[in-house]
């Protein structure tokens, strides 16, 4: 059995890796096989898998990849994200990708998938809309066409039909890994020091980029070797990260937030897998089942209206006291409109909570890790003392 | 610099704007109730239908901006923990709001009744009304207009939108203003707003005459205003659009270019434009100037779209009322996928005979922004017309580098010139 | 003769290009921007014709057969006897301006005294100023500001001790005049300096009778200022007609045409702007973008790393070139930058090594606003102060290479000259065409 050190080392080769080695020849495998690119945050990743392809996380390019032509297309006020995923796209790296669906996260993304249309027409591009009324009767029966559509254009794209059989499938193996996904969250709110982030995050992210049975073993692993190994328990503070749902923050700063005296204890990184926070119903409407779960027990996020005003930072508040977070870090993205606009109004939430709170702006390609080790340092000192 | 100089069509806008802030700041003494709408997809016909009065407040940053008073807003907002990186509309509106919410006739805004979230072409606006709400506490009725990411729009975000105005805005309507509603009334206004479509059209379509009559970014914006606002649906926004057109046609006559502020008219037309995006507000005369001073007319733009793609055929439509108003909500410019830009921008460039495609990228407006270099590069390609690129805000006055724009302005118009003289002759 | 010229007015140097009707760059000159752009423009235009003089000295001396590999001397001689004539020129003027600003209450009672410590300060300035302009002198500057202050410094300070005098009195009347001299543009009469300059001996060893002739008969050429067109980022406070101006975009497309026709894309880094620009066979502008309103990565961005790590500017270039392994630095921003800086160092990160990144990191802009302009054609030419910097041509070339193949790229020395060899180019064509 592998050790944790061992799995992380696996995620974090697939993570690293701009070329998508390992998707690639995850296509190269068999004839006919397809991929499908993904932005954040959130598609339904049963539909591809029950179309036979495999869904790909395209999360930008990290701190490593240096960006020339996609600057060439954004103003300087215009997040990370949406460039280095051009850069991905002029640079070849995802000439073997088949589709890219663009889920309504902000304008940015959406405009993204106009660009992509231009700039790439022969991958089949998909801006995918998610319903803001969630009503079962207006949202909801509204959201299932939009999943028809989204279901026939993957019959397009691979050539036939996706049975109602082939989604309750796929659906059963990502309420598994949901399942699976909320352990591990689960315990690593429980032992944050056998389970630190800077692996869990691997370990999730790598989970984007490969077929979900695979993962679902990866994540059994994980736990059983996390759980055997004793690690030294230190005298952090618990903290929920929030803000930090579309570009990723680089792996060195969650890193030096560990380092400065925290352990996160939840947090909003790739969100896609805690999006649907209940079982998808295998029985009846497949369709429906996954429409209806995106009405009913999807999770509050920026990029969702939220419906009544006493409900707005609810979500937050409710996920702090349940993971026993002693105070949030809100992390936002330079230019990011979804979580920006809703940083005063969640921290009012958290503020009338009692919970303490900072928030700071990064890029997926921040150099400088002194001012977050600063803040954060400061920000685990100050919950010690009044504690 | 001298006062405004002012057409006829002007003065009486000014009046009704006048009008409608008199009737909302006055809404404790009438009884009236006031709705907060944005304005791509409003609905004024539908509030009229229950005489809720519409108070906008784009139109109210866009305000505080001519006045030079945004600034000091968005500081404010700023200091609130707003962020220096989003919308300054919001900041504006919010900053505003802190300092007593004096509207422009010097009476405070009363508190809305309700907020009505037109959800078109523009995240913003979701989180926006989301921070009004908690601010206002009131009913606040979200109608969720999906984008037209592939290009066009589908039967089934028509019902979508059908079924919400149905289920959710008109009883949410109907509740707060206690007013049952009534289809046939809604008929009425929407035969009202397709008579004033018909000659805003005719206007705006008057850019292809050389030299153009109108100036369609600059000018445009006056143009628009009664359709885009709170008088589309009356019988005042008729009379303005029917003055609008005699005063339109006069020029064509004397073959005279549009007014300019400096009461001149600006019949020395050397570049004809097609312009992108917003315009600035803080600066917006000086921002004008700059055109005109060098013989530059806008011929044809796109922010005169974002109420509505009125010139490519779409009229309110008394026998399909609230498909209609779906149709329109979504049809807003914004509401376009960036290849649906690019076409219409690029039909612009040809149908009004321009010399190139001037963007001018809005530091707030990213629905307007993300994706407009590669919108340029496209209909430079498909054109051959070159493209220019300067950057503003909408209302933050630190955003505005007059040298700055003014150097890239002089920079494309002098390579218009040159590529117009032919090669081998450089100068 | 007709003489067309081109002068560019930047935010740190002005300069000056003239050009005759056929398209031969007859001289450069360039001067500090000052806060008078007035003067700025008129000093590099005198300049440039100085050194149309001396152009056409050569063409008088080269046919001489007898003087055949003496030319280039005697045109150095004459040179400097030139400078240093109106070097004495521009002294005289300082000393009359600061004998005229001895004004104020602080003054009262000591102006003797102080006009006779000046007329001794000034008596000895022009003595040793032979020695600033004899062959081979190595001269920090060549503006007057920066040749007269060290040494009025030195005297000054001399002269008012002995003279019981405290010395800001002196530098007060100093700092006042020196303004007013700067901004205002060395008299005229060329022509009567040059032959003053020739008088200094200029040929040495009875080798001025043999030059004087040609000498003579290039002075006695009238240089007609034909047109004169503007260029610069300043070039709106020109004191031009509109249609004596042109964009610097224009000019620097059809300067680098000039240098090398050829060429298609052009890249200039300046202080405060990047530009990516296109143009045809022909020099004409096709299409150009410039760094949006975020200037990260201009060439100001060097002298705030430099400023940070105090170091000199020019001394960049070298160290990084030093480094084996660049370290990636992410942030073009000059707000960041700094903190970016200390991070590494702080790190351990070694100096060349961080500016080997910073260098690359300032090129990677500049590929993106390439990029945004479409791309690198052949041939390539790059011009301003960057390309002067060895560190940033080389992530240049190597970039190139990586994004776009084989390219011929240039670089010219004159690089600076780009945009007003183009605005001479457009005089030219406004009268000749």
């Amino acid at each position: 059995m592998s050790s944790t050190a061992e799995i992380v080392a696996q995620c974090q080769a697939l993570y690293e890796d701009l070329d998508f080695t390992a998707a690639r020849a995850w296509k190269a495998a068999k004839p006919g096989r397809k991929v499908v690119g993904f932005l954040p945050v959130y598609v339904p990743l049963e539909i591809i898998h029950a179309a036979g392809c495999l869904p790909l996380g395209i999360f930008g390019g990290g701190d490593s990849l240096e960006v020339i032509h996609g600057d060439a297309y954004y103003q300087s006020y215009i997040c990370r994200i949406p460039r280095s995923t051009i850069e991905l796209g002029v640079t070849k790296r995802l000439d073997f990708v088949d589709g890219m669906l663009f889920p309504f996260v902000c304008d940015v993304i959406r405009n993204l998938s106009g660009i992509w249309k231009m700039m790439f027409p022969n991958v089949w591009t998909k801006f995918f809309d998610t319903p803001q009324n969630f009503d079962a009767t207006i949202g909801g029966s509204y959201y299932m066409k939009e999943l028809d559509e989204l279901r026939e254009g993957l019959e397009k794209l691979v050539g036939h039909k996706v049975t109602d059989d082939d989604l309750r499938r796929s659906i059963t193996l990502y309420n598994e890994n949901r399942r699976l996904v909320r352990e591990v969250y689960a315990f690593r709110a429980a032992k944050p020091w056998q389970a630190p982030t800077s692996e869990v995050y691997l370990l999730m992210r790598a989970g984007l980029m490969m077929d979900v049975a695979e993962h679902n073993q990866m994540l059994k692993d994980y736990m059983a070797a996390a759980d055997k190994e004793d690690r030294p328990k230190r005298d952090n503070v618990r903290v929920a990260i929030y803000g930090s749902f579309c570009e990723q923050p680089p792996l060195n700063l969650i890193k030096s937030i560990e380092m400065a005296g925290c352990y996160v204890v939840e947090d909003d990184y790739a969100l896609i897998n805690r999006f649907l926070m209940s079982d998808v119903p295998t029985e009846g409407n497949p369709i429906e089942g996954l429409a209806m779960t995106y009405i009913k027990a999807s999770v509050e996020t920026s990029c969702k209206y939220v419906p009544k005003e006493e409900d707005k930072g609810m979500y937050h508040v409710q996920r702090v006291r349940e993971t026993g977070a002693e105070g949030v870090i809100y992390a936002t993205p330079s230019f990011c409109d979804p979580a920006l606009l809703d940083r005063p109004m969640i921290c009012h939430r958290l503020t009338e909570a009692n919970i303490p709170y900072i928030a700071f702006k990064y890029a997926e390609n921040s150099g400088q890790m002194q001012p977050i080790r600063e803040q954060a340092g400061t920000f685990a000192d100050s919950i010690k003392l009044w504690s | 610099m001298s006062d405004v100089v002012k057409e006829k069509s002007m003065l009486m806008q000014k009046e009704m704007i006048a009008r409608n802030y008199e009737a909302i700041t006055s809404k404790h003494e009438t009884g009236r109730k006031v709705s907060s709408t944005f304005v791509p997809g409003n609905l004024n016909e539908l509030l009229m239908c229950f005489g809720i009065v519409n108070n906008l407040p784009e139109i109210n940053a866009i305000q505080s901006g001519m006045r030079k008073v945004s600034g000091n807003y968005i500081q404010e907002a700023e200091k609130r923990g707003h962020s220096e990186d989003v919308c300054t509309y919001v900041k504006a509106d919010i900053g505003q709001m802190s300092r007593g919410n004096i509207a422009p006739n010097g009476k405070p805004f009363p508190d809305p009744d309700v907020l009505l979230l037109s959800y078109t072409g523009c995240y913003t606006f979701m989180k926006w009304f989301e921070l009004l709400r908690e601010e206002y506490k009131c009913p606040t009725l979200m109608l969720h207009v999906p984008y037209q990411g592939d290009g066009h729009s589908t039967k089934t975000m028509r019902d979508y939108i059908v079924k919400q105005l149905k289920e959710v805005v008109i009883p949410g309507l109907e509740q707060v203003s206690g007013v049952k509603f009534d289809i046939d009334k809604l008929r009425e206004f929407l035969r009202n707003s397709a008579k004033a479509e018909d000659d805003l059209v005719w206007c705006l379509e008057q850019g292809k005459i050389k030299p153009s009559p109108i100036d369609a970014y600059f000018g445009g914006v006056y143009y628009i205003g009664p359709i885009f606002t709170a008088f589309r649906g009356t019988t005042d926004a008729i009379e303005y659009y029917k003055a609008l057109k005699a005063e339109v046609a006069e020029r064509i006559r004397l073959k005279q270019g549009p007014t300019t502020p400096d009461g001149t008219p600006f019949n020395d037309q050397k570049y004809r434009l097609v312009v992108e995006g917003p315009p600035n507000w803080t600066n917006f005369r000086e921002f004008w100037k700059m055109f005109y001073d060098e013989g530059a007319v806008v011929v044809a733009s796109s922010y005169t779209k974002v109420g509505g793609l009125y010139d490519q055929g779409f009229r309110h439509d008394a026998e399909n009322p609230l498909e209609s108003l779906a149709d329109y909500c979504l049809g807003c410019y914004t509401n376009l996928n960036l290849p649906s830009r690019v076409d219409l921008l690029t039909k612009y460039v040809e149908e009004y005979e321009a010399d190139g495609l001037l963007t001018n990228s809005i530091k707030s407006c990213n629905s307007f922004s993300a994706g407009q270099l590669m919108m340029m590069k496209e209909v430079e390609r498909r054109t051959g017309k070159p493209g220019a690129f300067v950057e503003s805000d909408l209302v933050d006055p630190r955003y505005f580098s007059a040298a700055n724009i003014k150097n890239r302005l002089e920079s494309y118009f002098q390579m218009i010139e040159q590529k117009r003289r032919g090669s081998g002759k450089a100068a | 003769m007709r003489c067309f010229i081109g002068i560019d007015l930047g935010s740190t140097t002005t300069k000056a290009v003239v050009m005759d009707e056929n398209l031969q760059v007859l001289g450069r000159g360039i001067t500090n921007s000052r806060s008078n752009y007035d003067t700025a423009a008129a000093v590099s235009k005198q300049e440039a014709l100085i050194d149309t003089r001396l152009t056409l000295f050569r063409r008088g001396l080269d046919g001489i057969p007898s003087l055949a590999g003496q030319v280039d001397g005697i045109i150095a001689d004459l040179e400097r006897n030139f400078r240093h004539v109106q070097f004495v020129e521009q002294l005289d003027d300082l000393q009359q301006t600061c004998i005229g600003n001895i004004k104020g209450p602080r003054y009262v009672g000591r102006e003797k005294a102080v006009v006779e410590a000046l007329e001794e300060i000034f008596r000895r300035l022009q003595e040793s100023s032979g020695a600033l302009f004899v062959a081979g002198a190595k001269r920090k500057s060549d503006f007057f500001r920066d040749l007269a202050g060290a040494d009025f410094m030195q005297v000054g300070e001399t002269v008012a001790r002995d003279a019981g005098l405290p010395f800001d009195l002196i530098l007060n009347v100093y700092d006042k005049s020196i303004i007013e001299v700067e901004n205002r543009p060395p008299a005229g009469d060329m022509e009567g300096k040059f032959l003053r300059a020739l008088e200094k001996g200029a040929g040495g060893q009875g080798r001025a009778e043999m030059i004087i002739k040609p000498v003579q008969a290039a002075l006695a050429i009238p240089l007609d200022e034909t047109y004169v067109v503007g260029t610069g980022y300043g070039r709106v406070r020109l004191p031009f007609p509109k249609e004596h101006i042109r964009s610097e975009i224009l000019c620097h497309g059809l300067g680098a045409h000039m240098m090398f026709p050829e060429t298609r894309t052009i890249l200039d880094i300046g202080g405060q702007d990047t530009k990516g620009i296109q143009v045809d066979g022909a020099g004409i502008v096709e299409n150009f973008q410039m760094n949006d309103r975020c200037a990260a990565g201009c060439g100001r961005y060097l002298g705030y790393i430099a400023d940070e790590m105090n170091m000199g500017l020019h001394e960049l270039g070298p160290l990084a070139m030093k480094s084996t392994k660049a370290v990636r630095i992410n942030s073009t921003c000059t707000v960041f930058a700094g903190a970016e800086l200390r991070d590494r160092l702080a790190l351990g990160e070694k100096r060349e090594d961080i500016l080997a990144g910073l260098h690359r990191s300032i090129i990677l802009r500049a590929m993106s606003i390439l990029s945004r302009a479409g791309g690198v054609k052949d041939q390539f030419t790059f011009t301003g102060g960057v390309a002067k910097n060895e560190a940033a041509v080389r992530e240049l070339r190597k970039l190139i290479q990586e994004n776009y193949g084989d390219r011929t790229i240039n670089i010219s020395p004159d690089s600076i000259y780009t945009g007003a060899l183009g605005g001479a180019t457009f005089a030219v064509r406004a009268v000749v065409n």
